[in-house]
């Protein structure tokens, strides 16, 4: 039903692309017919080949009508939802059973894809590329448009960018399993995923500006400059990092251009910055849009957004030093790391500070209303996380929590209050006009799935917190004739409740996330508005002469 | 300021530019510095290279995904170093493409593992570790002792390494198979090279207690056994410092 939207010309421009990438698969499977290259050939060519025939089947549909030009292009939006959502499931069934596999670690089978290590980063790249980055897509799509009153410029590209990107994100998770990994945390993919990823992202980057120089608006919206920054910065991180010389073309495996503290360093201000620019910014933009459009109050300070804008650019740079305190990286570097890592609580706090009071006037929409109120959690955990952060790149705070489970704590506490809460609530916001439908299919899910959601989060959290500063506490506790008190599988035995109730805490989050999904899949399927009769016309098919967000 | 911004905002590629000068000063600043200043990384002019054995092994490490629960780098602090031997320091990893410092210690660290246990405790524990660690939460490894190791190609995985830096010659480029299989099989003709070419501190064992083709448990219990072996300036250093 897609295909029917794409004008003639499109149609051809999306069959050659789908053939194109076939043909790259086909070359990688004859390239490295005798490694893991090839299996990834030919999972390439089986892509190809499958949107090729979706476009094939819908290629003598009638032409779209040319009233679509004045409303906005939102089907790869919806359709980044559903990816979203998809990715979601797996990725977070994948991390509650690794957590399992910590309590239980006889569960794999006596295979090699099913062991911790292996499936632990097809969690890591499944949330944070598969969930977070279809959800930054699908919504940066729908922003840009609306808060530039413009409609995408084509109706190839977006799409390229949003299947070229799941794509990478298949070849990732499937490439894990199989043993293919750059070991590099959140850099795992190989160079050949991570060159298509660079062709994915110019594109992206591309498709943002074209639409932003078709505005209709004089100023760009805040959302956008975080939008931007966040495709701009992980493009830079993402080269640079993964600079490497493949072992030859018919080969999965390269080896780093970096080496040691020199890599290190590369690492981690890569790792650190994912996180900010991918897990902060991007998802900031969702908030400066979502929030204040779903509390029905404009954003509180536009000074504010400003000064937290140019501080998280250009602080969080600096802060990746702060994963490596008392390493061999050298001290000036960790104290630079640790400096800006305090004060990045400025413009952090900046950001959640004017997220909430831009809830003034509307605490009551946050008591009654199950979506508001994930996004005003998700502002509470952005705030909280943050701290922690800037807490705990302090040197000697870090030479206590680095290296423990206290680390995993945090991450979740952003990950799941921040990253996922600010997500969910975004796409219920849009879900119901995205279909043409009035309201979400069950208001009482949404509020099922928020209170499953913070449950689980809590819970995480908090057994994550004590098993961490337990464990920190334990490595470094001496007894009175001045030796260590515990070997190390003393602090691994402490562990295990830990280990249970952090897998219960992160079962309940997801099946908070299967309940949102089912509820969003019955809001799809419902009969819409039209059909019912309730509006002459969808909100869905509003023209771009609908106010912007400002 | 804020009336600058206000215009600033209106050009999206002004903005695109202000982005990327504003985020770029930081990793500038601390990472160009690391290639540069000659004190980042230590001399150790008795720095040896991985054998292609060795190389190999660190590849299935990398692979099954070691380093998300076991780091390589032992930090200044009192404790680690009681527990885990010298701290690291910057040259033994300088020949790691990538490094492997790790940021998570579910297991312990393995920074300097070689030589701490013997061959047949590595081998058993990789086979089932509960049965040498009974509260272990590693999951077995007993298919590495099923898998032959690939060892024709391992000449290219030396030329790339050395492309990036590390000083294999083309000799040892040349014979990296030869020197994967003799490394491992002490009384085959192969043997005498891997030392000839590597050091006579290599490491020239039947691994698994077996001679013939390599597995890949021999490839990993090769390098686990060289984890902090390469060279011997953080000992030297630390026992210059306690006299």
């Amino acid at each position: 039903m897609y295909v029917a939207q794409l004008t003639l010309p499109e149609r051809r421009a999306a069959l050659a692309l789908a053939c194109l990438v076939a043909g790259l698969g086909l070359t990688m499977a004859v390239l490295g017919r005798d490694d893991l290259l090839g299996t990834h050939g030919a999972l390439v060519i089986a892509c190809g080949v499958v949107v090729a025939i979706v476009v094939m089947r819908g290629f003598y549909a009638p032409s779209p009508s040319p009233e679509r030009l004045s409303s906005y292009y939102d089907d790869p939006t919806r359709a980044g939802i559903v990816f979203a959502m998809i990715w979601a499931i797996v990725a977070m069934a994948v991390g509650d059973w690794v957590a399992w596999l910590l309590v239980s670690p006889d569960l794999t089978f006596d295979a090699a894809w099913s062991s911790f290590g292996r499936l632990r980063p097809v969690h890591t790249s499944g949330v944070i590329f598969g969930f977070g980055g279809n959800a930054l897509i699908a919504t940066s799509f729908y922003v840009v448009q609306r808060t530039s009153r413009a409609r995408l410029p084509d109706q190839v590209s977006p799409w390229f960018v949003l299947l070229g990107f799941n794509l990478f994100c298949i070849l990732a998770a499937s490439g894990y399993l199989m043993g293919i990994t750059q070991s590099k945390e959140y850099a795992e993919p190989e160079w050949y995923a991570d060159i298509w990823l660079v062709i994915v992202w110019v594109a992206y980057f591309g498709l943002y500006l074209r639409t932003l120089a078709r505005r209709k608006e004089p100023h760009i919206y805040v959302s956008n400059w975080y939008y931007l920054a966040f495709i701009l910065v992980v493009a830079v991180l993402h080269i640079v990092n993964n600079l490497a010389v493949p072992v030859s073309l018919g080969h999965a495996k390269s080896y780093s251009a970096f080496a040691g503290v020199q890599d290190a360093m590369t690492e981690w201000w890569y790792g650190h910055n994912a996180v900010a620019f991918f897990l902060t910014s991007g998802f900031l933009g969702m908030m400066y849009y979502f929030m204040p459009k779903r509390a029905g109050r404009p954003i509180f300070s536009y000074r504010l957004s400003i000064i937290s804008f140019w501080g998280i650019t250009f602080m969080y740079m600096w802060a990746g030093s702060h994963h490596l305190h008392y390493t061999a990286l050298p001290q000036w570097v960790q104290t630079l790391g640790m400096t800006f890592s305090l004060m990045l609580l400025v413009p952090s706090w900046a950001s959640a500070t004017n997220a909430l009071l831009t809830l003034n006037g509307a605490w009551h929409k946050v008591r009654d209303d199950a979506t508001l109120r994930f996004m005003m959690t998700a502002a509470v955990f952005y705030g909280l996380t943050t701290f922690e952060g800037s807490f705990m790149a302090i040197r000697p705070v870090n030479s206590l929590s680095h290296y423990t489970d206290w680390t995993i704590g945090h991450v979740h506490a952003g990950a799941l209050g921040w990253v996922a809460l600010i997500t969910f609530g975004s796409l219920y916001s849009i879900v119901p006009s995205l279909w043409g439908k009035r309201a979400m299919y069950s208001p009482r899910l949404v509020e099922v799935h928020y209170w499953l959601a913070i449950a689980g989060t809590l819970v995480y959290v908090i057994s994550m917190w004590n098993s961490g500063i337990v464990q920190g506490l334990m490595w470094r506790t001496y007894n009175d004739s001045g030796t260590l008190a515990y070997s190390f599988v003393d602090s691994l035995v402490a562990m295990h409740p830990y280990y249970v109730m952090r897998a219960v805490g992160g079962l309940l989050f997801l099946i908070g996330t299967v309940v949102g999904a089912y509820n969003i899949w019955r809001t799809m399927r419902t009969p819409a508005l039209a059909e019912i009769g309730d509006f002459a016309e969808a909100p869905a098919r509003a023209a771009p002469t609908l106010a912007a967000a400002e | 300021m804020f009336g600058f911004h206000y215009r600033l905002e209106r050009h999206a590629l002004r903005f695109v530019i202000a982005v990327i000068l504003v985020a770029g000063i930081g990793g500038f600043v601390e990472i160009a510095p690391l290639f540069t200043i000659s004190e980042t990384v230590e001399a150790a002019p008795d720095m040896r290279l991985y054998t292609p054995l060795e190389v190999a092994g660190r590849n299935i490490y990398m692979r099954e995904g070691c380093y998300a629960c076991h780091s390589q780098m032992i930090r200044t602090l009192r404790d680690d170093v009681e527990r885990y031997g010298p701290y690291s320091l910057a040259v033994e990893s300088k020949y790691d493409h990538p490094m492997l410092w790790g940021s998570k210690r579910t297991g312990p660290d393995l920074a300097r593992i070689g030589g701490k246990y013997s061959d047949e405790w590595q081998v058993a524990h990789l086979q089932d570790p509960r049965a040498v660690v009974p509260e272990s939460k590693m999951p077995s490894y007993a298919f590495l002792g099923r898998t032959p190791l690939k060892t024709s190609d391992l000449g290219l995985h030396l030329k790339a390494l050395r492309k990036v830096g590390v000083p294999y010659t083309g000799e040892m480029v040349a014979n990296a198979p030869a020197d994967a299989y003799g490394q491992a099989a002490p009384d085959s003709p192969y043997a005498a090279g891997v030392a000839q070419r590597y050091g006579e501190a290599t490491q020239v064992r039947a691994f698994m207690g077996r001679q013939g083709d390599p597995t890949e448990m021999d490839a990993l219990v090769a390098y686990l056994q060289v984890l902090g072996r390469l060279t011997d300036v953080a000992k030297a250093q630390q026992a210059q410092a306690a006299e």
